[in-house]
């Protein structure tokens, strides 16, 4: 095991940070498998809860990593993630936009675009998956994400509404 | 009628200074619940004529297929175009410095407060909503890919899945494995 904490956050989302093809949302099952299960820094309830948070608050979603380092290690461990988990990609991102418009209609390009999608695709659908395994803990918490799930695919509705009748919800104890 | 036609999008665009792209991408990342693009496509198309539509759309499918977050990739792609490494810097600054503020509070609440039963259990209905809707993404998202007649990109999407969600492989692996195949498909059965 590594012993300094700082050093495994930075090893671990700087690797991910290169790999979360879809963003946030593709990147939450291997958080979930590093902090739960590899490292065991937090329990299920705690990332689940981690995640919420993240849903809640303004801003890129990604920053469910600065809490995650902020339970391990204050507030060096929520900078070090947040930074580990965005300075690679950002790196790739500067370096790919520069050259990238030369090869808009270049052949391998546009495989490589069209490969990544069902790629992401399944990452995604995994931690739809990770997620209900961590939090659906009751038969109500797996209707509200159902019917959540119907609302989101059928409707435009803003999220916070959902979100904001979901946490009522919770609150009365039913879930 | 021609005086009624309605405005098409602006084909010169104008030139953010790096206060102007700082302070853009901060209001853009304190409006954006539920994902920042709307937001940002308001700002940067609409009211400050940055970009047009067109070109807003090219910098976002860029940052979709990159790794990495896309909104945090946007920011960089679109600041570098217009300040090179010190716009990209700037944007992403603008971006990140605001949320990374108000999640930082939020840590220190949930340390000392988490334990409490009334918050875990509002956290447990976002969090079981936060599911349904990533949920309704995947349903987006897969809609096209299946409904073509025979093609391999549900089979790679089904095979990440099973990879990462059921054997519990580490994300790089299933990456480095199934994306080199993934895109030889698309190349081969365009």
């Amino acid at each position: 095991m590594n012993s300094n904490p700082l050093l495994a956050l930075f090893g671990y989302f700087a690797l991910l940070s290169l790999f979360a093809v879809g963003g946030a949302n593709a990147a939450i099952p291997e958080m979930h498998r590093i902090a739960v299960e590899v490292m065991q820094w937090m329990n299920d309830r705690q990332f689940a809860d981690s995640f919420a948070i993240a849903q809640v608050s303004p801003g890129p979603n990604i920053i469910i990593v600065t809490l995650i380092g902020y339970h391990v290690a204050g507030l060096p461990g929520a900078a070090v993630a947040t930074a580990a988990m965005c300075g690679p990609s950002c790196v790739v991102a500067f370096l790919v936009a520069r050259t990238w418009d030369r090869f808009k209609e270049a052949r391998w390009r546009i495989a490589i675009q069209a490969g990544l999608v069902p790629v992401s695709l399944g990452l995604i659908a995994a931690s739809a998956f990770v997620l209900t395994r961590a939090a659906d803990h009751t038969i109500y918490a797996a209707l509200i994400t159902a019917l959540t799930a119907l609302v989101g695919f059928g409707t435009r509705i803003n999220p916070l509404w959902i979100f904001a009748i979901s946490g009522l919800l919770g609150l009365t104890g039913w879930l | 009628m021609s005086a009624a036609v309605a405005p098409p999008s602006p084909a010169t665009t104008i030139r953010p200074t790096l206060a102007e792209l700082l302070r853009a991408f901060a209001i853009v990342s304190v409006s954006g619940f539920g994902g920042a693009l709307p937001w940002a496509r308001r700002k940067i198309v609409e009211q400050k004529r940055w970009m047009t539509a067109e070109e807003f759309n090219e910098a976002f499918a860029l940052s979709q297929f990159l790794p990495g977050p896309n909104v945090v990739n946007f920011s960089v792609v679109f600041g570098s175009r217009f300040g090179g490494a010190p716009g990209a810097a700037v944007a992403l600054a603008g971006l990140m410095g605001p949320p990374l503020v108000i999640v930082t509070i939020l840590a220190v609440l949930y340390e000392r407060f988490g334990d409490l039963e009334m918050l875990s259990r509002i956290l447990v209905g976002i969090t079981a909503a936060a599911t349904g809707l990533l949920i309704a993404v995947v349903a987006k998202m897969a809609a096209p890919l299946f409904r073509k007649r025979w093609n391999w990109a549900p089979l790679v999407a089904i095979a990440a899945f099973i990879g990462v969600a059921i054997m519990e492989w580490p994300l790089p692996l299933v990456f480095v494995t199934l994306a080199p195949i993934s895109v030889v498909l698309a190349w081969v059965k365009r």
